[in-house]
């Protein structure tokens, strides 16, 4: 019962951040990717400001939490961060700026989240 | 900034109070498609806490449209590019293993080097396919 409580509250503060950066509204995360055009470089301060907070804690909790770390470079790892990154631009979304967006009841948040689940099913019907 | 360490704040605390790793992509996926194989910390059978984390992220939408106002909402960017574009991220990112806040904020954080490639990867392409989008398609955002 905590954990869920625990896991909630970690979606709400990860969200408010999401909303507070920018990170929510696809036309922001596109002016940062399209660096050709009127490039707005702030979101990079987002990414660093997150993991300059993980860089510091994530060392003692990983203590207390041990998770595998890889360190394996492969295929899949290369193609899909190729077309993650494909999708990412094309729609100015990625996973989690996504399903918070569901909250402004767009058509386009729903379609979004609708297609990334088919897209996780689909991978998993081709490779599992 | 301020939206950055609190996006990393959130990450230290579901990995100190429920020993998970923060990565959007997985933690839906498992919802859904189940773990993928590459993803950090993926263990079946556990789909609540997934549950309550996403509804945390809906819920903090809500909460900032009733603080800020509401967001503007983008027009007449087809919903055939939407769903192409979810598609591939969500084939993609259960793929690699990770996201933005996987790969990203998790993965860059506790100095993982396929994080660092995977980062490299997908900013690269996500610029290539925004500037396609943009200019050569012209397509408005």
């Amino acid at each position: 019962m905590i954990a869920y409580a625990s896991a909630f509250g970690a979606g709400l503060v990860f969200g408010v951040g999401l909303w507070i950066s920018g990170m929510a509204t696809p036309r922001k995360v596109l002016d940062f990717l399209d660096v050709t055009g009127a490039w707005d470089p702030s979101l990079a301060l987002v990414m660093a400001g997150a993991v300059g907070v993980t860089l510091a804690g994530f060392p003692a909790a990983l203590k207390r939490h041990p998770i595998e770390k890889r360190s394996d470079l492969n295929a899949p790892l290369i193609i899909g961060a190729t077309i993650f990154g494909i999708g990412w631009g094309i729609g100015g979304y990625c996973p989690g700026p996504a399903l918070t967006a569901l909250s402004n009841l767009s058509a386009e948040a729903f379609v979004f989240v609708g297609a990334m689940v088919a897209g996780g099913l689909a991978h998993r019907l081709a490779f599992d | 900034m301020v939206g950055g360490v609190l996006i990393g704040l959130a990450s230290v605390w579901l990995l100190v109070a429920n020993g998970r790793i923060a990565g959007v992509s997985g933690i839906l996926h498992g919802l859904f498609a189940g773990p993928s194989g590459s993803a950090p910390g993926a263990r079946a059978g556990d789909r609540l806490w997934r549950a309550w984390f996403i509804a945390g992220l809906v819920v903090a939408g809500i909460a900032w449209h009733a603080f800020a106002g509401p967001a503007p909402i983008r027009q007449g960017f087809g919903l055939g590019w939407v769903a192409l574009a979810g598609l591939l991220v969500g084939f993609g990112t259960r793929m690699s293993g990770g996201c933005t806040s996987g790969h990203g904020v998790c993965g860059l954080g506790r100095l993982s080097l396929r994080s660092l490639v995977a980062v490299a990867i997908f900013m690269a392409a996500g610029m290539a396919a925004a500037f396609v989008v943009r200019h050569p398609l012209g397509l408005p955002s």
